[in-house]
């Protein structure tokens, strides 16, 4: 088997394990990452919410915030895991489709004659 | 380690993206000087295991979650600025699809993360496998401790650029108006988490890596020397 096939069956079993990113903090119950808290979450934590936070933090709507399907955040873990698994899918398909660009632009064809 | 938008207050995300703009292009010329065609899904293979790695949250119990980059592996396999551009393009798509990370922030993001923990984790990498046998466990230590230090200093680099936000926007009764933690706060709680737990998972990944690397495709490893 090529090397490259291989690395890419490592990226599958990866992408496959993915939702234990979301199963172990849960069950651990550990909260967002450091700094990378909602609005809410921050009225809690120091009282109020910075006034230049609370205008910038919805200036982006992303399509799968947070690596999840809109209108299941209350569905539970097996639902986030499956959409989990489906947005490192979509992101790495994006990724491959990008670096493709890149090397079209990058790289010449003749390099590997040299 | 992702900067959400708001933050970072106008200032500091424009002076990253000042920052990374030459980084980016020269990146691009480096990389289009050395990298060769067959090495294009290489480069993919890194983004989407640094994509897919950064997915894998890890817990504090009780308290926050971190995660590893990947980034210090992918610059061991391809080089420090294949390493740049192969991880922008994974923030990019996390920031724009997934909102994992802001808009606003991409450039001290990518600053942290595709450029101090790439080139770090590299040059200690490289420094400390120096003269050793491709096949010798000294590279995979040699890549252990450039992947703690590398991920690290991009803490250390996202905690100082949280920290200072306090200091430069604050309202006159003194309510910060991005980011409310100043460096007392923002840099042992960035540093800690990284120190302690999430560190050891970029060693871990890494090493273990570069460990089958050297049975599977001993070359993979030593390209990178021979382009320089």
């Amino acid at each position: 088997m090529k090397l490259n096939t291989k690395l890419w069956i490592g990226v599958a079993v990866l992408i496959v394990l993915s939702p234990l990113g979301l199963i172990i903090p849960d069950h651990f119950r550990a909260g967002s990452a450091w700094g990378e808290w909602g609005a809410d979450e921050m009225q809690k934590l120091v009282g109020y919410i910075p006034r230049g936070l609370e205008k910038l933090s919805d200036l982006w709507k992303s399509p799968m915030p947070d690596y999840a399907f809109k209108g299941w955040e209350e569905k539970g873990l097996a639902h986030l895991s499956l959409a989990y698994i489906v947005s490192a899918v979509i992101g790495i398909l994006l990724i491959i489709i990008l670096i493709m660009i890149i090397g079209k632009i990058l790289v010449r064809k003749d390099q590997d004659a040299k | 380690m992702h900067i959400p938008d708001g933050y970072l207050g106008p200032a500091t995300c424009g002076f990253f993206y000042a920052v990374m703009l030459p980084i980016w292009a020269l990146a691009s010329k480096i990389v289009k000087k050395t990298l060769k065609a067959k090495q294009v899904p290489l480069l993919a293979i890194g983004s989407a295991f640094s994509f897919v790695i950064m997915m894998f949250n890890v817990p504090i119990p009780g308290g926050s979650t971190g995660h590893a980059v990947g980034g210090v592996l992918v610059a061991i396999l391809l080089g420090p600025w294949a390493a740049t551009i192969a991880i922008t393009v994974a923030l990019v798509v996390q920031a724009l699809l997934f909102g994992d990370g802001g808009i606003t922030a991409i450039g001290a993001n990518c600053f942290n993360m595709a450029f101090v923990l790439p080139f770090v984790g590299y040059y200690v990498y490289r420094l400390i496998s120096a003269g050793s046998t491709v096949g010798s466990s000294r590279r995979v230590v040699a890549a252990g401790i450039g992947a703690y230090l590398g991920i690290n200093m991009a803490a250390l680099c996202a905690g100082i650029e949280f920290g200072l936000q306090p200091l430069f926007h604050h309202t006159a009764i003194g309510q910060a108006l991005y980011c409310p933690y100043g460096l007392n706060v923002a840099v042992p709680a960035m540093l800690g988490g990284h120190l302690l737990v999430f560190g050891w998972v970029e060693v871990l990944v890494t090493a273990l890596v570069v460990k089958y690397l050297q049975k599977q495709s001993p070359e993979l490893l030593q390209s990178q020397e021979a382009a320089q």
